[in-house]
């Protein structure tokens, strides 16, 4: 008895200490910053057009998603009498869960002692209380990486988890039986599928560069030599227009084009199973920065500026000394990995509402022209130039 | 029994309940949403056999796109249930020999099979230290290469059957390809 209860106690502790607490931090962290992502998505929008967003609930508007929220949840939850309920109701989960899984894979920093927690925890070894096979806390290392779990295969996981994404935008059209939202649900579907081929080719250069499919490693790769988006700056782009589109976002929004299909795949639902398909498009939006960040930025390394004198060509006719420059990457070195990484994602976040801002909605026939006919051959000549460099470089 | 059995079990019996549920349901809706459970502990097998690559590729094909693809035609068909369901009843020896056949087929296999099979060059141990994505890529690309580019010539011919299938042939418009 003892040879499965001690394996499923020692699993438990494992589960409760690495994959729980980190999992609970991450995923609450994502779905709070989601719901301030709508507020800066309304504050960053209104300053393009020239009005002050959001500014009534607390300063500055900062507590509107918070009201939004209690609006949200307060609301009457309607199911519509001709709606498939079972359908109608998992839907929204459907399309929550994949996009909060994908983030088990995203390494957010560097190594890290937790601010000296984990050799805290380390003393329970030494106490003897605990007989040793049922210490719970006999795996805790010297240092973590700011990782959920360092998939030998992240990349396929995250591509995996967002082609599921789907299931919910598709179902939801379907369950409600509303012609709106099938139609809404349909796009999607055309959408998500022709877009995910063109990321998958995008990524397939990175991927030959680093040798690797675990983000933790891409970043690794990018320490000791440069940061991928000065070799892939095509594939760079391919990756994230896709993902823009992958994300559903604008200008690539059709599944919810109000002016032709009302709302699209989410006409039918309220209150906080709508506030779900939100949710789920704000986390794959994050999901999308922090991998653009990780394959083609570094993830979470600092930015470093070339030395001067080490340039081989426009060196000496630079203004700027070595020492200058060894100074600024010395600051740059000293901000925490976390917060580059975190800037990283923001950055890439800032890019999404501005493009929306920017750009009206593509039609039907130029999306999928787009994606088939522009985004597949470049994705294709992308892996070819990339195989011809590694293999003429050795 | 140790904790792997455990795990198999779980996924070795929701494979079969969702199996059964896949092909009981009227609701071809209802059948893709059973079938997509079942692709999700098949995947969840391929990792306890240490082959985490392979279970990245039946959620990425099989979950994430195929199954995408059969729910769509399904929203376009929707056809009425009492249709789908006569149609099956009425051709259930059809069906019946079909599925007897391959079972006993499979029987057959597993019957003359041995069920420790001649370690190959990638162990489960190696398998583990250099990756599974590593180790299939190598086999493929090395002693499997010939079928491998047979198979990509096979979905070559299905692609460009289904373009030859699929565009409408009109001469009067001279080749003209709407926008």
């Amino acid at each position: 008895m003892t040879d499965l209860i001690q394996p499923i106690f020692q699993t438990a502790a494992w589960v409760v200490i690495y994959a729980f607490v980190p999992s609970f931090i991450v995923m609450n962290a994502v779905l709070i910053a989601g719901a301030f992502l709508t507020y800066v998505e309304r504050k960053v929008i209104g300053h393009i057009q020239q009005r002050p967003g959001p500014n009534r609930v607390g300063p500055l508007g900062l507590l509107q998603p918070l009201a939004d929220g209690i609006k949200l949840l307060t609301k009457e939850d309607i199911i519509p009498a001709q709606a498939d309920r079972f359908v109608f109701v998992i839907a929204p989960f459907l399309s929550l869960v994949p996009v909060i899984m994908a983030y088990a894979v995203i390494p957010w920093g560097e190594p890290t002692t937790l601010m000296g927690v984990l050799p805290w925890l380390r003393v329970f070894d030494g106490w003897g209380y605990i007989p040793a096979a049922w210490n719970p806390f006999p795996l805790v290392p010297e240092k973590a990486t700011l990782v959920i779990s360092n998939l030998n295969i992240g990349v396929l996981y995250i591509l995996g988890m967002s082609g599921l994404s789907a299931y919910g935008i598709i179902l939801a059209g379907w369950g409600s039986n509303s012609k709106y939202a099938l139609l809404g649900g349909l796009r999607s579907a055309a959408q998500v599928i022709s877009y995910e081929i063109a990321m998958g080719l995008a990524i397939v250069g990175t991927l030959m560069l680093a040798g690797s499919l675990s983000l933790v490693d891409i970043v690794r790769a990018q320490e000791s030599s440069f940061w991928y988006v000065l070799a892939q700056p095509l594939g760079f782009l391919i990756f994230f227009i896709s993902g823009i589109a992958e994300t559903n976002r604008a200008p690539f929004d059709l599944p919810e084009a109000e002016s032709e299909i009302v709302a699209g795949f989410h006409t039918e639902y309220s209150g906080m199973r709508f506030a779900f398909f939100f949710m789920a498009e704000y986390g794959a939006m994050v999901i999308i920065s922090a991998m653009a960040s990780i394959l083609y930025l570094g993830g979470w390394l600092p930015l470093q500026l070339p030395i001067p004198s080490a340039l081989p060509a426009i060196g000496s006719t630079l203004a700027v000394t070595d020492g200058a420059v060894r100074a600024v990457n010395g600051a740059l070195m000293a901000v925490p990995p976390i917060v580059w990484m975190l800037s990283k994602i923001g950055f890439f976040l800032f890019v999404y509402i501005w493009l929306r801002a920017t750009f009206p909605r593509l039609r039907y026939d130029q999306l999928m022209h787009l994606g088939w006919k522009v985004m597949l051959p470049l994705g294709l000549a992308n892996i070819f130039v990339t195989g011809l460099v590694i293999l003429v470089k050795g | 029994m140790n904790l792997d059995q455990a795990f198999f079990l779980y996924f070795a019996a929701m494979i079969v309940v969702f199996s059964i549920v896949t092909i009981t349901r009227k609701n071809p809706v209802y059948a893709v949403m059973a079938l997509l459970v079942v692709f999700f502990h098949v995947a969840g097998l391929y990792v306890l056999l240490n082959a985490e690559f392979i279970a990245a590729l039946q959620v990425v094909v099989y979950a994430g796109a195929i199954l995408v693809l059969y729910l769509f035609v399904l929203m376009l068909l929707s056809v009425p249930r009492e249709a789908l369901g006569a149609a099956a009843h009425r051709r259930w020896p059809v069906y019946a020999l079909v599925g007897g056949a391959t079972t006993f087929e499979i029987a057959l296999l597993l019957a003359r099979s041995k069920f420790a099979p001649r370690p190959g060059p990638y162990p489960p141990d190696v398998v583990r230290e250099m990756g599974s994505t590593q180790a299939i890529g190598t086999v493929l690309f090395t002693e499997f290469l010939y079928p491998f580019e047979v198979i990509s010539l096979v979905l070559l011919v299905a692609m460009i059957g289904a373009i030859v299938l699929t565009k409408k042939w009109t001469p009067a418009q001279g080749g003209e390809e709407g926008r």
